[in-house]
């Protein structure tokens, strides 16, 4: 044990900085290329792009490719393909707006407290349960998950449409409208307090990891590394609440606020938005979904799965439920995905959610992970959705035609695999 | 060896058939402990298949498996591992994204009292097991993808012997491997039959049969040719009953 020490030991000291942090390399690369989209394009739109304001949208609309990108991190992990999600979306988000415009006020009473839970249990309820008749199908049946998800995309996109007649369904209900964005915030204070608690959270994990390792007489990476990454973190949680905070409510809209409350709003009022609640249910679900992969014996098992479904199925684990259990959680993502994409359009239209399966696809795969399977991360994915959205926002606000946006994104998508395969190809690891 | 006692495992007429073919047709061997059985025949001979039912990776069509004299259900590979079973398959069965530590717990991961997988502890112990079978394995924290053949066989075999096996199923162990480890595997094999474990050795060369193996358990065409006691009989015996499928007549056992 002792010689082995001393090789690793000698070889940390020729190891690179990247390394002894220990950070991802190919999620470093990726920072540093969506820094240098944002830093152009801020030059570009004369300064308008890095605003708190322009930062609280784009992170808005992040929330609902987001979401679901995490639930495709799994699905493509375990060698699948789910090109139902924008359908999904679609149907879970038009039962909801039915039910909470015209079923359950007629039974309940307009304005019942207990319509928003039920919209919303019901809406989750049917997101998982269509995830899982998926699954079953591709697990226990055997059907390529591309047929069953092809058709599934036809299937759910039509029943919506059947569901609404076709009509778009306005939304008013401002409890539903909070989970949206812009209609519901949280104000700076709560705002910190969650940055503050985050970042305690933060280092106490590193901490204890830390602390795991050296009980078990492993290697640990130098203080001073372990210091730079909670610096990172830390510094990354408390600058995006700084931004937040900063974007100013609009004194027309503070003015309704105040009126809406019966009260005057006082001269000169200001009011500051903060964390957005959808961004924290991003961020939440991003979190949960991390541990699941990482420390949890589904996310091993979907892992290990991808990465030779035969050796799994050997180790005793029932890869055939584990099927139906990601789909069925990509399932959920897609209901929770359409409640904030119904709130944040304060309506269900008919077409909402198209196209999203390529968004979120988009995302997952820009983000790294392999459609060959066994490999990606959460944190990627969702990188991947803040660079399509912000690629989009820029290209929009800088006043390229949308049919340019459109060829653009493919591009990218097209070029970010290419560069991550001829990375994968140099390193010759599969990290 | 005596054969008076109860077997350690027994496999009684066991039938496999996939569509219209028999791939294993009434097939009964027995394993004691401390014994090394050898199973042969060409490719597509059903040791394969057999083997798969004992591992539970099939199901039998007919017959009955015996522990201690005493019948056990085999449904799946939790089944087999339940019964303190373990195979080292000849694919390895490696998950090649994860790491030495995460596939030699697959299925059976350790646990924080959170019900977290307990990554540090797994790591350690398989720092110790592997310390033990191949001192020179360094790679803990990398996927197995990246390790040579031999390491990765050092994993799959760790896998069989650190849960406690009674039943040792090994399906060319040697096949991918240079002289040095193969050496290692014999010395393993040698190592653990002293430690009253039984072995099934599924091997090609009959050199390593007559080396290894206590007994040998020949099949052709799903059916058993007979079982012979290695000291008994020669090499060419044993490759007649592989070619010719015929039993060395009367000093057979």
């Amino acid at each position: 044990m002792s010689t082995a020490d001393q090789g690793t030991q000698h070889q940390a000291s020729r190891r690179s900085l990247a390394d002894t942090l220990e950070l991802d390399k190919r999620l470093f690369g990726m920072v540093i290329a969506f820094a240098i989209l944002c830093l152009a394009f801020h030059i570009a739109t004369d300064g308008k792009f890095m605003t708190p304001r322009n930062i609280f949208n784009i992170s808005v609309q992040t929330v609902s490719v987001g979401i679901m990108a995490t639930g495709m991190v799994f699905v493509i992990v375990a060698r699948h393909i789910d090109l139902s999600v924008g359908s999904m979306l679609a149907i879970c988000s038009a039962l909801m707006a039915i039910l909470q415009t015209r079923f359950l006020p007629p039974i309940l009473g307009l304005g019942n407290p207990a319509i928003l839970p039920i919209t919303i249990s019901v809406g989750l309820v049917a997101g998982t349960s269509i995830g899982a008749l998926s699954g079953w199908m591709v697990g226990y049946q055997r059907i390529p998950s591309f047929i069953v998800t092809l058709g599934g995309l036809l299937i759910y996109r039509n029943l919506a449409w059947y569901t609404t007649n076709g009509q778009s369904v306005a939304l008013t209900d401002p409890n539903v409208l909070m989970f949206g964005g812009s209609e519901g915030v949280l104000g700076p204070m709560v705002s910190w307090i969650i940055g503050a608690v985050g970042s305690v959270i933060a280092v106490i994990a590193v901490v204890n990891s830390r602390r795991s390792k050296q009980l078990h007489g492993f290697i640990v990476k130098p203080v001073w590394a372990e210091g730079v990454l909670v610096a990172l973190i830390v510094g990354a949680m408390l600058g995006v609440v700084t931004l937040l905070n900063s974007y100013e409510i609009p004194t027309a809209k503070l003015k309704r606020m105040y009126e809406a409350r019966g009260e005057v709003m006082p001269d000169g009022a200001v009011a500051y938005h903060g964390l957005p609640i959808s961004v924290m249910i991003l961020i939440l679900v991003a979190v949960i979904m991390t541990v699941v992969s990482k420390k949890t014996r589904l996310g091993r098992y979907i892992f290990a799965t991808g990465g030779n479904p035969d050796a799994a199925e050997l180790s005793g684990i029932n890869t055939r439920f584990l099927t139906v259990k990601v789909f069925a959680l990509m399932g959920f993502l897609c209901a929770l995905a359409g409640l904030v994409a119904q709130a944040r359009l304060q309506s269900h239209g008919n077409d909402i959610g198209t196209l999203d399966e390529l968004k979120v696809i988009a995302a997952t795969v820009i983000g790294g992970t392999a459609l060959s399977g066994g490999i990606g991360t959460i944190y990627g994915a969702l990188l991947g959705a803040l660079v399509m959205q912000s690629l989009q926002s820029g290209m929009a606000m800088v006043g390229v035609d949308t049919p340019f946006q459109n060829i653009v994104v493919g591009g990218v998508l097209i070029i970010a695999v290419w560069i991550d395969i001829i990375y994968r190809r140099q390193t010759g690891a599969l990290k | 060896m005596t054969v008076s006692r109860t077997p350690l495992l027994e496999m009684r007429d066991i039938s496999v058939s996939f569509g219209g073919i028999k791939a294993v047709d009434h097939v009964s061997i027995d394993l004691h402990a401390g014994e090394v059985v050898g199973l042969l025949g060409h490719n597509g001979a059903g040791k394969s298949t057999l083997i798969k039912v004992l591992s539970g990776a099939y199901q039998a069509d007919a017959g009955e498996i015996l522990l201690n004299g005493k019948k056990i259900e085999i449904n799946n590979p939790r089944d087999a591992r339940l019964h303190n079973i373990e195979t080292i398959y000849q694919t390895l069965a490696l998950s090649d994204n994860l790491d030495a530590a995460s596939n030699l717990f697959l299925g059976r991961e350790l646990m924080t009292s959170y019900g977290f997988v307990d990554d540090a502890r797994m790591e350690a112990e398989t720092r110790k097991i592997l310390g033990r079978l191949n001192p020179n394995f360094r790679k803990f924290s990398v996927p197995v993808s990246s390790l040579s053949g031999g390491q990765r066989q050092s994993v799959a075999i760790a896998r069989a012997v650190y849960f406690d096996a009674r039943i040792l199923i090994m399906d060319e162990p040697t096949a991918a491997l240079g002289p040095h480890e193969t050496r290692m595997v014999a010395e393993l094999i040698h190592e653990l039959k002293a430690q009253g474990l039984g072995i099934f050795l599924i091997e090609h060369d009959i050199h390593n049969v007559m080396k290894l193996c206590d007994r040998a358990s020949v099949m052709k065409n799903g059916q058993l040719v007979g079982t012979v006691d290695v000291a008994d009989v020669t090499d060419d015996d044993i490759l007649g009953m592989i070619i010719m499928g015929k039993k060395p007549g009367k000093r057979a056992a």
